[in-house]
């Protein structure tokens, strides 16, 4: 087995022993529980990294990065409406917002001849972590400002408000050339943690652990950065489950249920109705950070209304509104229809051809007509999702039932 | 044969229970009321009447007829009219064509019926074509009952008619009641103002918690010393 | 249930009496003509000139014109269903792209007077209306009717919404492509003036003539025919309409027609001003909803002067703003209206 197999194992374990950890039955003891998850997620980890061949292993790596940025975001939606039943369809101002502050705070502002190619409002070269908490900051400021006047108010003017704000933040982003290079794309975005894949290596790592990933090279970085979305996305997941949980949890959903309104006055329920909006705009905009990092360049048009909207609300509707590993499992399903119709569309081309010379080019339209016709039958036939609500049966014991 | 009859009627909102095995009675000519204190389910007993509450248990006819879950255009058409507390006229059309929306269902022409109900309101005449929206909670009473008669019905349903409305008014809307009857019409009303209402109705039923409690004919409820003591103060 | 209805007049602390007077229909008009003297005098001080502030105000009320299309329907979609139908703004694209398709069918005339259009056009707005009008019935009919019935909760219905914008726009993407195209290439547009220095071209007045003219035909049929006068009824209360005994699934009905057509018209129409975009639409949701909720939603007169004022305060802002902001011109003057008075010029206070 070759060192860089193995290194690669060791990384995708992280993930991979927290999804058999979950999936284990609760009952067994955590001293049973945790070793067993590791053992059993090394085992397919290794498997996994040497009978797949290492480009399709790549590319599946970049997938699940991806895979895991939406499921950041569903999970921030999730709590907004699966929770409370707030109808945002303005993520993309949270994605983008966050995405832009972190890349704001990490790059260094370029000086020079380069400042004539490159206009940005101000550059920090701040750590990864500091620029993914400001974005997280920024955006929930953000949903603060929507929020306050239009959460009470009727439900619709919030998705109305929502829109609006996303368009205004798409339009300064493709317009003000000082804050973030105008329509070019602000480049130069830092990878966390790159130096670990890099010749020279961590300045600051011991020699000993860094010797470690000497096999890896530039290009194994994904794997990496696979590591710290999949750590994102157990941190949040684990911080939500407690929240939903707890008094606050409880809360949210008697708000969205309408019921205890005599308990609660019109105040208290705009109250929880903004915590539960900047809460999950947060998350979104942690979510936009690790997306810009990832990307290194990004522009206002990868905030679409379709990928940074749209593709979300399918992900959580097919999931199961109201269910944290709903909101996971479905970003993992719909990215991987969306990604996987787009190898269909491919291998369907000649056909298309066929019936137009036009229709290949349109290809990528139709997985938009495809997700669009999903959303349109989760509603209409199975609007709880594929896995539907968890329901709380008694709040002091915290125990449940599917 | 009575016109509307209500047995073992068991019914409410979402999972909560608010009535509980209630039978009622309207016979032909009759006005009868149904008092109550606040949260006895009076209100939701005339919206079940009319449909818009599933019965969980229990029978509702209209003559013969069974009526529970025919749709509220339905029964329209078989003469039972509604008139809702609140909420009952639509505020951007004027008078007239309020009263041209309780002829929906109508094709012919319906210019009589309107004289009709003018003839009963005069006030409304006068206005006809001011946007109910803009007018006084009497006026807008009077609309909407307008707007129930325009369908000539065998039996109205009142919900609260006199609920807001100053004492003169009151005894102006109670007056109009009475000359609907006497036209024909039987009602069926819902009120907050047991002493009045009593004095107007043939027969009564008391609603408590969801349950009757007492039935029997106005007069004589008005002389009950348990009503009195729950209602009149007495 | 038995709840006392509250008495007609209240009292009113003076701090509430401010609010309410501030929250009063004239206040918002004032603020509103406010802007609109806010955005004159921040041209006159870059030194724009007024002619070009004129004409942009005389440009504002052809775009509130096509805006008001759409904002009749989608206001009353709104008030008959509750539902914000945001497919709205695709409806109106894809009225857009079928008169590009039915002028594909159509030979080309000569361009009529000083228009840039032949009777083709003309004859392509005619079947593309009804069509859009068809589209919104088969939404309805596929979708919202089901949804309907199983007594979904109006989000989910709203959720709908948004996926069907999406699934349009995805057929127009698929049928047209994503490159924006013109009615008629290479025909010069030249304007001309009119009075006073400002200047239109020919077309921009034929939009608002006929905007003008199919408004008037909405008025005389929500105010003249029985079924105008039960889509009415049906926005300001579904509850009372339906126990008054209207049919209100044929009023739903005859409301997507109808609200189709308009947005068809109106879609048609702003292509022929600015270029065909499959994004055209979904850009034009923003202004709709202003205009909608500044007029109150489900008055249909409301939409009228809500889309005239988005339309005006959107082509002022031009003169010193980036172009590009229009929507989000619109998008401030939603948010003023949702902080002093969320329903509406027209509605009564609470009503929102």
């Amino acid at each position: 087995m070759s060192d860089v197999a193995l290194i690669k194992s060791l990384l995708l374990t992280i993930p991979l022993a927290f999804l058999v950890f979950r999936a284990l039955p609760a009952g067994l003891a955590l001293a049973a529980r945790l070793p067993l998850a590791l053992a059993l997620g090394w085992t397919v980890a290794l498997g996994v990294t040497l009978l797949v061949p290492t480009g399709v292993m790549s590319y599946l790596a970049s997938f699940a990065i991806v895979g895991s940025i939406y499921a950041v975001i569903a999970l921030g939606l999730n709590v907004q409406w699966g929770y409370t039943g707030l109808f945002n369809i303005g993520i993309a101002a949270f994605f983008a917002v966050g995405a832009f502050t972190s890349a704001l705070f990490t790059t260094t502002a370029p000086t020079g001849v380069a400042a004539g190619f490159t206009q940005q409002a101000f550059g920090l070269g701040a750590p990864f972590l500091v620029g993914v908490l400001a974005a997280g900051v920024v955006a929930g400021v953000l949903a603060a400002v929507v929020g306050g006047p239009t959460l009470r108010l009727r439900d619709d003017y919030l998705a109305i408000a929502t829109i609006g704000i996303a368009e205004l933040v798409r339009l300064v982003f493709q317009n003000e050339r000082w804050l973030a290079n105008g329509p070019q794309p602000l480049r130069g975005i830092p990878q966390p943690l790159v130096c670990l894949v890099r010749e020279a290596g961590c300045p600051w790592l011991p020699a000993p652990i860094m010797g470690l990933f000497a096999p890896l090279s530039p290009r194994d970085y994904t794997y990496v950065y696979l590591v710290i979305t999949a750590l994102f996305v157990i941190v949040t997941f684990m911080v939500l489950e407690r929240a939903v949980r707890s008094p606050w949890g409880r809360l949210l959903r008697a708000v969205r249920e309408e019921e205890d309104a005599a308990a609660m006055n019109g105040k208290d329920v705009a109250r929880i109705k903004l915590q539960a909006f900047v809460v999950g705009a947060v998350i979104m905009g942690m979510g936009g950070a690790l997306y810009a990092h990832y990307m290194v360049a990004i522009d206002y048009s990868h905030f679409d209304p379709l990928y940074a909207t749209f593709l979300i609300w399918v992900m959580l509707m097919l999931g199961g509104s109201g269910n944290n590993r709903g909101a996971i499992l479905g970003a993992f399903v719909i990215w991987g229809v969306w990604t996987g119709a787009a190898f269909a569309v491919d291998a369907l081309r000649p056909a298309l051809a066929a019936i137009s010379p036009e229709l290949p080019a349109r290809g990528p339209y139709l997985r938009l007509l495809l997700i669009a016709l999903l959303l349109i039958f989760i509603l209409l036939f199975r609007p709880k999702g594929l896995i539907g609500e968890e329901r709380f049966v008694s709040r002091h014991s915290g125990s449940r039932e599917a | 044969m009575a016109l509307l009859t209500i047995e073992g009627l068991t019914t409410g909102y979402g999972e909560m229970e608010v009535l509980r095995d209630v039978s009622l009675r309207v016979e032909e000519g009759e006005i009868v009321s149904i008092i109550g204190p606040n949260g006895a389910g009076k209100s939701t007993a005339m919206k079940a009447a009319f449909g818009l509450l599933e019965p969980w248990q229990g029978s509702i006819r209209l003559g013969e007829r069974t009526i529970s879950g025919l749709s509220a255009d339905k029964i329209v058409r078989l003469g039972m009219c509604y008139v809702p507390q609140t909420d009952n006229v639509f505020p951007s059309l004027t008078v007239e064509e309020n009263l041209e929306m309780g002829a929906f269902i109508l094709t012919g022409p319906i210019k009589e019926r309107k004289e009709r109900v003018f003839a009963l309101f005069p006030r409304l005449a006068e206005r006809r074509k001011q946007r109910a929206g803009k007018m006084s909670g009497g006026e807008r009473q009077m609309v909407a009952m307008g707007r129930a008669l325009m369908l000539d019905p065998k039996l109205l349903l009142l919900d609260e008619p006199s609920a807001g409305l100053a004492p003169l008014l009151v005894d102006m809307i109670f007056e109009r009641i009475r000359d609907i009857n006497a036209s024909g019409v039987s009602v069926l009303m819902v009120e907050q103002n047991a002493k009045k209402s009593l004095e107007l109705a043939h027969h009564a039923f008391v609603l408590v918690n969801g349950e009757n409690r007492i039935d029997g004919a106005g007069q004589a409820l008005l002389a009950d010393p348990e009503v009195g003591r729950l209602f009149l103060g007495g | 249930m038995d709840a006392m209805t509250p008495p007609l007049t209240t009292r009113r602390r003076p701090g509430e009496r401010l609010k309410g007077l501030l929250g009063s229909r004239w206040a918002l008009l004032t603020v509103l003509a406010l802007v609109v003297a806010g955005l004159w005098l921040m041209a006159s001080l870059q030194g724009i000139p007024g002619q070009r502030v004129l004409s942009l105000m005389v440009r504002g009320v052809m775009l509130g014109g096509i805006l008001a299309l759409g904002a009749i329907g989608l206001s009353l979609i709104f008030g008959v269903l509750r539902i914000p139908n945001f497919a709205h703004g695709d409806m109106m694209t894809s009225g857009a792209y079928l008169a590009l398709l039915a002028l594909s069918f159509i030979p080309l005339g000569a361009p009529l007077g000083p228009f840039s259009f032949g009777y083709e056009f003309l004859v392509a707005l005619v079947i593309a209306m009804p069509l859009v009008g068809l589209l919104g019935y088969a939404l309805d009919r596929l979708v919202f009717r089901r949804l309907r019935n199983q007594k979904s909760p109006p989000v989910i219905m709203a959720m709908a919404a948004l996926g069907s914008a999406f699934l349009i726009r995805s057929l127009i993407y698929v049928f047209w492509g994503a490159d924006f195209v013109f009615y008629y290439t290479g025909r010069p547009r030249p304007a001309f003036e009119l009075f006073a220095g400002i200047r239109v071209r020919p077309d921009q007045l034929f939009i608002l003539g006929l905007a003008l003219a199919m408004i008037i035909l909405v008025y005389l049929l929500l105010e003249r025919t029985k079924m105008g006068k039960a889509m009415r009824a049906t926005a300001d209360n579904p509850e009372l309409a339906r126990v008054t005994g209207i049919d209100t699934e044929s009023v739903i009905r005859w409301t997507w027609l109808i609200g189709g057509g308009l947005a068809g018209a109106g879609g048609v129409m702003y292509g022929l001003d600015a270029q065909l975009r499959p994004e055209m639409g979904w850009w034009l949701l923003l202004p709709l909803f202003a205009a909608v909720i500044l007029g109150t939603i489900g008055n249909a007169y409301g939409a009228l002067v809500g889309a005239l004022v988005i339309g005006i305060v959107w082509q002022v802002s031009t003169a010193f703003l980036n172009p590009a902001y229009g929507p989000g011109v619109a998008f401030m003057v939603l948010i003023l209206v949702l902080l002093f008075r969320p329903q509406g010029i027209f509605g009564k206070p609470g009503g929102a």
